[in-house]
C-alpha cells in the first residue's frame, strides 16, 4: 500500500509499486486531466507538479512518491471557478484539440510560480519540452502572457518573439 | 624581467586589409564551410540564441573565463581586416592580427598541425560569411593569466609547429583522418588530459580528461567499450550521434557530432579510420565482445533500485521496447556504465539527452526534477551492476548532489 498526496488530499493505492502515477491518477483516483500521450517522456500531455516541479508523470513510478506534494491540473481550480492559467487558456481559446493543454497549464504553472517575471526566451525554453500537434503554440504563449499578468507579474518582452 | 618578457612575446600587427575580399573559388569556400563542421568553430565562436560565429561565448578555463571572440568578417569587431597572412598566423601561432597573443583556449596549437589548404579553405569560408557587428565582452581572467605575453612562454613550451607529416605505409583516408584529428578537429583538446598549465600531456594522448563537467573517455588502448570501435561503428556515431552498438552522444560530444553531421561525409569517415586505429588495441579489439544479453541478476540486491527501473526506464530500455526494437543501444553495451567514475551516468540520468529545438537527435527524459538525489543514486548503482562486471562506484550519492551544484541547482 502507497500513500500519495494528490492536490492536498492523501491516498492509499494498492497499485504496484512500480507503476507509473500517470496510470494511478487516471485510472485509481479519477482525475482524468493529465493524458497518456507517448509513454516515452517525450511529449509533456502527462505533466503534472511533483513539489512544484514539472515532471512527465508517465516515467514516474509510486514508489519514487511517498511524502512528496503531487499537484494535477484539477488542483487549478474548477470549471466554474478556473485559476488564472486555466482562465487564460480558455480566454485566448488556446486548445484545438485539447489533448496536450493540460500538460501546458500544469509546465506553465511551474513557472509562473517561480517567475512571474520570465522573459520571452525563458518562456519558450521552459515550454519547449511540451509538444502540441494541432500547432496551437502561439495561442498557448499569449495564453501564459496573459495568466502571467493576472499573477502579478508579465512577460518582458524579448527581440527574439517578434514574429 | 618584465620588459625582457614583453620584449622576447612582442609581434608586430599584421597590416589591416580594405573590408571585403572577394573572388574566393566556391568549391574552396565549400571546403571551408565542412572544415568549420569539423572543427566545430561554431561550438565556441556562437553564444546561446546568438548569431553564428559572433563570439560571446564564455569558456570557463582553470585560469579564468575566456569569452570567444566575433570570426564573421566585420571589419570593426571581427575579422574583417585580416589578411590571409593574419589568419594563418593567428591559426598556427595563436597571435591575433594586431599582434596580441590569443590564450590557447583557442587550440592553436592543433591548428598549426592543420594543413595550409585546409587553412585557406577556413578563412575563404569565413570571410564569405555575413558581418555581424558584436563586439565580446572582456575575459575575465585569474591574475596573473590577464598578463597576455607569459603566453610567449606557453608557446615556447608547448607549441609544435607545422603540419604533420604524411605516414607513406598508411592508406591514405587514415593520413587524412590523422590530420583532421591531430589538427582542426581538435580531438585531443576534450580527450588528453592536460598538465598544470593548461597544455596538453602528450605522453597521455587520449586518455580520456573531464570537461565541461563531463568525462571525455578514452581514445586509445584505454577505451573501456564493450563493442570494438570498429571505423564503421565511429562513422556512424560521428555522424548521427548514435552507435547502435555503443551509446549516444551527450554533453559536449553531442553538439560535436551534430556538426559533423554537416562536414563532408568522406572527411568524417577518415576521422572514423584514424581514430579507430587508435582504439585497435582496447580490450573490446582484441577480445570476442560480450553478448548483448547479458543481465547480471541483482533485482532482489537493488528492490528499491529494480522498482524504479521498472516504473521509468524499463519502458524504453527493457529488451522488446520500441527503442529497442527501433535498433536503440542496449545498456549492457553503454560506455558510460564501463567508466571509472559515475560521472557521465549521472549526468545521463539527472538531464537526459536533449537535441536542440528543430533538430532529430537521441532524445531522452531527465529525471532530476522527478527523482531524489538517493534515488538517482540508486538507479546508477543498480545499472552499474546489472549491465556491467565492474565493481559497484564508490560514493555515488555524493556525487549526484556535486553534478546537481556545479549545474547550478
Amino acid at each position: 500500500m502507497i500513500s500519495l498526496t494528490v492536490n492536498g488530499t492523501t491516498h492509499q493505492t494498492e497499485a504496484d509499486p512500480d507503476t507509473p502515477l500517470l496510470y494511478v491518477l487516471r485510472n485509481d483516483l479519477g482525475l482524468n486531466g493529465a493524458k497518456f500521450g507517448c509513454g516515452l517522456g517525450q511529449c509533456g500531455a502527462c505533466t503534472v507538479l511533483i513539489d512544484d516541479k514539472p515532471v512527465f508523470s508517465c516515467l514516474l513510478p509510486i514508489a519514487a512518491l511517498s511524502g512528496r506534494k503531487i499537484r494535477t491540473i484539477e488542483g487549478l481550480g474548477t470549471g466554474d471557478k478556473p485559476g488564472p492559467l486555466p482562465a487564460a487558456f480558455e480566454a485566448e481559446q488556446a486548445a484545438q484539440c485539447g489533448y496536450c493543454i493540460a500538460g501546458m497549464i500544469m509546465r506553465a504553472q511551474a513557472l509562473l510560480e517561480r517567475n512571474n517575471r520570465p522573459t520571452e526566451t525563458e518562456l519558450r525554453a521552459h515550454m519547449a519540452t511540451n509538444l502540441c500537434r494541432c500547432g496551437t503554440h502561439m495561442r498557448i504563449l499569449r495564453a501564459v502572457r496573459r495568466a502571467a499578468i493576472v499573477m502579478g507579474g508579465g512577460v518582458r518582452g524579448d527581440p527574439q518573439s517578434a514574429l | 624581467m618584465v620588459a625582457a618578457v614583453v620584449a622576447l612575446s612582442w609581434r608586430p600587427a599584421i597590416e589591416p586589409i580594405a573590408n571585403g575580399v572577394r573572388g574566393f573559388d566556391p568549391s574552396l569556400v565549400a571546403q571551408g564551410e565542412s572544415l568549420a563542421f569539423i572543427g566545430n568553430c561554431g561550438g565556441c565562436h556562437t553564444a546561446d540564441g546568438g548569431r553564428a560565429f559572433a563570439g560571446g561565448r564564455a569558456l570557463p578555463t582553470p585560469f579564468g573565463i575566456v569569452v570567444s571572440t566575433n570570426i564573421t568578417p566585420d571589419a570593426e569587431t571581427g575579422i574583417g581586416q585580416w589578411s590571409l597572412d593574419a589568419f594563418r598566423r593567428a591559426m598556427r601561432d595563436g597571435i591575433a592580427r594586431d599582434g596580441r597573443h590569443l590564450y590557447p583556449a583557442f587550440p592553436y596549437d592543433h591548428f598549426a598541425k592543420a594543413s595550409a589548404a585546409d587553412i585557406d579553405a577556413l578563412y575563404a569560408f569565413f570571410m564569405t560569411r555575413a558581418p555581424v557587428q558584436a563586439d565580446a565582452p572582456a575575459n575575465w581572467m585569474t591574475p596573473p593569466f590577464g598578463f597576455r605575453p607569459l603566453i610567449a612562454g606557453w608557446n615556447l613550451l608547448f607549441l609544435d609547429q607545422g603540419p604533420v607529416a604524411d605516414d607513406p605505409a598508411r592508406p591514405a583516408d587514415w593520413n587524412r583522418g590523422r590530420a583532421l584529428v591531430e589538427g582542426l578537429a581538435h580531438c585531443g583538446a576534450c580527450h588528453t588530459p592536460r598538465n598544470a598549465l593548461g597544455a596538453e600531456q602528450r605522453d597521455n594522448a587520449y586518455d580520456g580528461a573531464w570537461t565541461e563537467g563531463w568525462y571525455a573517455p578514452p581514445l586509445n588502448a584505454k577505451s573501456p567499450a564493450v563493442q570494438p570501435w570498429t571505423a564503421e561503428a565511429l562513422f556512424a556515431y560521428l555522424r548521427t550521434g548514435v552507435s547502435k552498438s555503443h551509446a549516444a552522444a551527450a554533453g559536449p560530444m553531442a553538439r560535436v557530432t551534430r556538426a559533423l553531421a554537416q562536414a563532408r561525409e568522406d572527411e568524417v569517415r577518415a576521422i572514423a579510420v584514424y581514430v579507430a586505429s587508435l582504439m585497435a588495441d582496447a580490450p573490446a579489439a582484441r577480445g570476442a565482445p560480450p553478448s548483448a544479453t547479458k543481465d547480471n541478476a541483482v533485482d532482489a540486491a537493488h528492490p528499491e533500485a529494480a522498482v524504479l527501473f521498472a516504473g521509468a526506464c524499463a519502458g524504453c530500455h527493457e529488451p522488446g521496447a520500441p527503442m529497442m526494437l527501433a535498433g536503440g543501444p542496449p545498456l549492457v553495451w553503454g560506455t558510460p556504465l564501463q567508466e571509472d567514475t559515475p560521472h557521465n551516468a549521472i549526468q545521463i540520468v539527472l538531464y537526459g539527452l536533449l537535441p536542440p529545438a528543430g533538430r532529430a537527435g537521441p532524445t531522452m527524459p531527465g529525471y532530476g526534477e522527478s527523482l531524489s538525489d538517493r534515488q538517482i543514486a540508486d538507479i546508477t548503482a543498480y545499472l552499474r551492476a546489472r549491465y556491467t562486471d565492474k565493481p559497484p562506484w564508490p560514493s555515488v550519492e555524493q556525487a549526484v548532489a556535486r553534478i546537481r551544484k556545479e549545474k547550478g541547482e
